[in-house]
């Protein structure tokens, strides 16, 4: 009997093979540690000591984990309607754009939470637009969604260099960035809640936009799960030709459904635009599309599951830093070497655990 | 005179530029006409590249290093097959997981071993593939038109460059003229049928993404060993995605293939060239716009505005028997 057609409780596909995915992932990791002569095990509780030993540690996993929560919703909702949308990276970058605009025009006039719901429309709006060519262009003319949305990443990294190095620059500056934004234009930090769990933020920029993120985890979860629209989406996403026999618009929801996770991706540029830097900079955006694919996978697409991945890969990048601060010889890198490994066992490799644990567990009901 | 030197110098750095898109666009082409997508090739382009830099610096022969590219990128392509052939997982997850371990390893490695932030250390003439001047090139050099072209364009080239023109036709008469040609395409098209006629699936597209392999191992030899005399840190830079868009562009047809790529890397040349210099009437031509020109050329060509490309059929798809 073929394995594929068992089905396991909620908590070994949710919970149990995930877990295992990423166990085969950090073990590969410390192996390749070993393989440069440090010691794996020195290295995880520098990972922890880095991400979680401070106030500012936790500030620095929480900014990353915002940036991720964005992204990773991103790909989740498209990947819902059965789109792989690797574009959020260039939605990303092309939203920065759309929450500078905002922040440049209005930070003069008015005070943040003035200028923040515009600006979160404003990003989302310019991420949207860059998804929408890549949506049109599978739902009309049958282009392959992975390769436009490929292309349009690197069309949007030329179009933000030539803005920034040509149009945005302040003259006489030798940077490419936008000047720095006022106190309007800015998003404050959440310092307050660090006080209220008793420890400082010190320098980490973790800033109002995570709760706009934890708002938008919530809309996705209202939007797949509880509305008609989202109905629709997965019923695409299952089956394209029998949401089409069953009367669902294929052009319409694959456009809807791009748009969304254009958006989504845009808003990742408030958390370093207009929470951390101030100023819209060259490659800000620094690969947080393509971790939105390792956050969705492994967050199985749902948005609580996003949320957790999210600060996992927060955790990585924060105890990234700080084990290629302690242990020169690991460089800041080893992150994408984890992240590969995840993305490989959760995305890719995501069944060869399953035959093994079917046997396991259906031996486990006989007796 | 001047303005032929200027066109003998743009070309011979469009065929230097073109020549790892070749290698690497035919590795798409058997990879995606046996069925197999493969967002991967950027990842094993660098891995390879990466290991002939460390292999030729430690034997000191570029052939060794060659041999361990190749071997590098083989072994990424097993992983990718086992992956999207064996485990049914998807294949573009599986490329992009590929890229992102090696755009990592590759610099941990390189740091760990060489301590020069994910350099290599620079190579000895031995170690790399010299440029080969062909018979005559310096006696007709001073021949008007045909003379600057023998001597700077064809003759004077290393060894990887004249192969990756081979690997032109080499590619077109396997796909097109050998019985494992006809069923890779097959495997690409209709799997179920080659499964009928008693061929294993599963076989040719591994075979299908080793010669992937083996061509990716070309094209990053090329870059660490033979342009260039060290592995530097991210040095594929979206050449991989330039390929998979020369593909597409090219259609998936071997000889395309080569116009796209040698079209593709005149543009990188002519931007390299143009930056700073003006057009007349247009004025200076931002350097992004030579950059972006391959993609939104991809772009308008899937949109179906010059011609259909219309990528093989039961590409992406794992192949399930018992359907």
């Amino acid at each position: 009997m073929s394995t594929a057609s068992v089905t396991l409780p909620r908590w070994i596909n949710y919970g149990l093979i995930p877990l295992l995915n990423l166990i085969v992932a950090f073990l590969i990791s410390g192996f390749v540690v070993w393989l440069i002569g440090e010691s794996p095990l020195a290295a995880l509780s520098l990972l922890i000591e880095g991400a979680f030993g401070s106030g500012e540690g936790i500030g620095f996993t929480l900014y990353y984990a915002t940036s991720f929560i964005f992204t990773g919703l991103s790909v989740a909702v498209a990947i819902h309607a059965g789109l792989f949308n690797i574009g959020s990276e260039g939605q990303a970058y092309i939203g920065g754009l759309g929450c500078a605009l905002v922040a440049l025009a209005l930070d003069h006039y008015v005070p943040w939470y003035v200028t923040m719901p515009v600006a979160v429309i404003g990003a989302g709006l310019f991420g949207a637009a860059w998804a929408f060519i890549p949506a049109f262009l599978q739902a009309k003319r049958g282009s392959h969604i992975v390769i436009t949305t490929i292309m349009f990443n690197y069309i949007a990294a030329a179009l933000m260099v030539y803005l920034l190095v040509h149009v945005l620059i302040v003259p006489g500056k030798m940077a490419p960035e936008t000047r720095t934004f006022l106190e309007g234009g800015q998003l404050p930090k959440l310092g307050w809640v660090m006080t209220m769990f008793g420890s400082k933020l010190g320098a980490a920029p973790f800033n109002v936009s995570f709760i706009i993120a934890l708002v938008a985890a919530w809309f996705v979860w209202v939007l797949v799960w509880r509305t008609k629209l989202g109905f629709e989406m997965r019923t695409l996403g299952v089956s394209p030709t029998a949401a089409s026999y069953a009367g669902i618009p294929y052009a319409r929801i694959v456009i809807i459904a791009m748009l969304l996770s254009g958006a989504l991706a845009g808003m990742m540029a408030l958390n370093p635009v207009m929470g951390s830097s101030a100023r819209l900079q060259v490659e800000f955006v620094g690969g947080a599309g393509f971790v939105g694919i390792a956050v969705s996978l492994m967050g199985r697409n749902h948005p609580l599951g996003i949320i957790f991945a999210a600060i996992l890969f927060g955790v990585l990048y924060q105890g990234g830093d700080w084990i290629s601060f302690e242990m020169p010889n690991i460089t800041r890198e080893m992150i994408l070497v984890i992240q590969g490994l995840v993305i490989l066992f959760a995305g890719a490799l995501e069944y060869m655990f399953r035959p093994a644990m079917v046997r396991i567990y259906q031996q486990f009901k006989r007796a | 005179m001047e303005y032929y030197e200027i066109f003998i110098s743009v070309l011979s750095s469009t065929i230097r530029l073109s020549i790892p898109l070749i290698f690497t666009a035919l590795a798409g082409l058997f990879s995606e006409r046996a069925g197999i997508f493969d967002i991967g090739l950027e990842g094993k382009m660098l891995g390879s590249a990466f290991a002939a830099a460390c292999v030729a610096y430690l034997t000191g022969s570029a052939w060794a290093g060659l041999g361990a590219g190749v071997a590098c990128s083989v072994a990424l392509s097993l992983v990718h097959g086992f992956a999207s052939i064996t485990n049914r997982g998807n294949q573009i997850i599986s490329g992009v997981a590929i890229n992102f371990f090696i755009a990592g390893i590759t610099i941990v490695l390189g740091q760990a071993w060489f301590g020069q932030g994910g350099r290599t250390p620079q190579l000895l003439p031995e170690a790399r593939f010299a440029p080969i001047i062909l018979p005559g090139a310096d006696a007709i050099r001073g021949v008007p038109i045909v003379g600057p072209l023998y001597a700077g364009v064809i003759s004077g080239n290393n060894i990887l460059t004249y192969l990756a023109f081979l690997a032109v036709p080499f590619s077109w008469w396997v796909l097109y003229r050998t019985r494992f040609g006809l069923r890779l395409r097959a495997v690409g098209e209709n799997p179920g049928a080659v499964d009928t006629a008693g061929i294993s699936v599963a076989w040719l597209r591994y075979r299908a993404v080793m010669c992937a392999g083996i061509l990716c191992g070309f094209a990053g030899t090329y870059l660490s060993i033979a342009q260039s005399a060290a592995f530097i840190k991210d040095m594929s830079a979206g050449k991989g995605y330039i390929a998979l868009a020369a593909l597409v562009f090219a259609k998936w047809r071997p000889v395309p293939v080569m116009f796209a790529c040698l079209l593709f890397g005149f543009l990188d040349a002519l931007s390299n060239f143009m930056q700073g210099k003006s057009v007349p009437l247009i004025g200076e031509v931002p350097v992004q716009v030579f950059q972006a020109l391959p993609y939104i050329l991809t772009c308008v060509l899937l949109a179906g505005f010059i011609g259909v490309a219309i990528p093989p059929k039961a590409g992406g798809v794992p192949y399930v028997k018992e359907r």
